[in-house]
């Protein structure tokens, strides 16, 4: 019987570039206090948050997506016909079909590429490269551009108490391809789904069909219940993650947690016993949470600010609604 | 196991003193969280889930609110088996 011929890829693979684009706008505590009769001071000390950026109305997911595609594909050094995977991570691209992943591709100039979306919140860039980095190695596919890009904005609710007031919009985008050494971890990941209604749209669309006087679909989510999940259950999945890559706290050059809250950021490095000298993103003071595009703005903000450079490992790890968690050590571009 | 109270409260004096750097000689079962002890909604998960760890129990998130004093978690966790 013939046999059938399968590809084999290189043993390693490895972030080509980096690219991010924020929100145009910086919107403060103040611009938002007032409809959830808070403050600046109060928003700050429960979140960290200072300032959000968000874009402008006539600025898409897509838009922001393809401007920060645009610098990471730039920034690896190839051309955009090179692409031959890509992997948008998004929870607010309005269209229940088509995925925004196939058009991406088509106005970077990067068609025929496999190109999807897929849903895992704020946890999506980090599921995102766990694939990315199985595809090169497999053979599946050369460079594969990852993008967690948001529009929360679109999704907020002004009056809301319990989340869109932490909400900003942004994209990040990552080349993944092949390498001669060992720099994307083992991705440690999972799922809780007991915790679905933690983090969750207000109604679903079917329920809007059938009774229109229902508000449009926002987010909403229990604080507290999130807040000590984060901060106590992801500890120990981001050990596992420096672990899982052979590595030691003392290895890591950054911490590059989603930005959810800087009080859970804060928690966390608690909880993983991380030394001194790690540099701890904390880009939500002005950003905000940016759900699956948080990591790459938040590691971007550490390349501005001198704190890390390539070649340096650092350890990454989103979690949101699902609940959904993934967690893995890069070596930084 | 249980507890004993007196036990609970020495351990958990210790973990909010640690949280919030509040002297443990003032960390008493009259004291409300909020009013009194100026514990904010986050803090008091941590407190929560250290208590849970420090005395192998569960305390449920939608009990928390009904935890209005020291002395309230004290009793809820002493009476856990």
């Amino acid at each position: 019987m013939t046999q059938m011929t399968i590809r084999r890829g290189p043993e390693f693979s490895r972030i080509l570039g980096l690219g991010v684009a924020r929100g145009e706008n910086v919107v403060t505590n103040d611009d938002i206090a007032g409809p959830i009769e808070s403050s600046d001071e109060w928003i700050r000390q429960r979140t960290g948050i200072v300032t959000r950026v968000r874009a402008n109305e006539d600025t898409s997911v897509l838009d922001l997506a393809e401007s920060a595609s645009r610098d990471a594909i730039a920034r690896a050094g190839i051309e955009p016909e090179e692409i031959d995977t890509v992997i948008l991570s998004t929870i607010t691209f309005p269209h229940m079909t088509p995925g925004g992943a196939p058009t991406l591709a088509d106005r970077l100039g990067a068609s025929p590429a496999a190109a999807w979306d897929i849903s895992a919140a704020c946890a999506g860039y980090c599921y995102a490269i766990g694939q990315a980095d199985a595809l090169v190695r497999s053979g599946q596919s050369r460079n594969v551009l990852v993008i967690g890009a948001e529009k929360m904005s679109d999704f907020v609710d002004p009056t809301d108490r319990s989340i869109s007031f932490l909400l900003g919009d942004g994209a990040g985008a990552v080349v993944i391809g092949a390498s001669d050494h060992a720099a994307i971890g083992p991705t440690i990941w999972g799922s809780d789904g007991s915790g679905a209604d933690l983090i969750r749209q207000t109604n679903s669309w079917l329920e809007l069909r059938e009774d229109r006087s229902l508000p449009f679909p926002t987010l909403r989510q229990e604080g507290q219940s999130v807040f000590k999940w984060a901060s106590f259950k992801m500890a120990p999945v981001a050990s596992a993650a420096i672990e899982a890559a052979g590595l030691t706290p003392d290895d890591i050059k950054a911490f590059i947690p989603h930005q959810a809250n800087v009080r859970i950021i804060d928690q966390m490095v608690k909880q993983i016993g991380l030394p001194e000298h790690v540099a701890i993103a904390r880009d939500i003071a002005d950003s905000g949470n940016t759900s699956a595009a948080s990591i790459p703005l938040a590691t971007e903000r550490l390349y501005r600010d001198g704190a890390v450079s390539s070649g340096d490992l650092a350890l990454q790890i989103g979690f949101g609604a699902g609940l959904v968690y993934a967690a893995q050590v890069i070596e930084l571009p | 196991m249980a507890h004993p109270e007196n036990e609970v409260l020495a351990h958990l004096a210790e973990i909010v003193s640690e949280e919030t750097g509040i002297d443990t000689a003032e960390i008493q079962l009259d004291k409300s969280f909020t009013d009194d002890l100026d514990i904010d909604s986050l803090s008091m998960m941590t407190i929560v889930t250290l208590a849970e760890e420090k005395f192998d129990v569960r305390i449920p998130d939608e009990e928390v609110k009904n935890l209005v004093t020291v002395g309230d978690a004290v009793k809820f966790i002493a009476a856990q088996d």
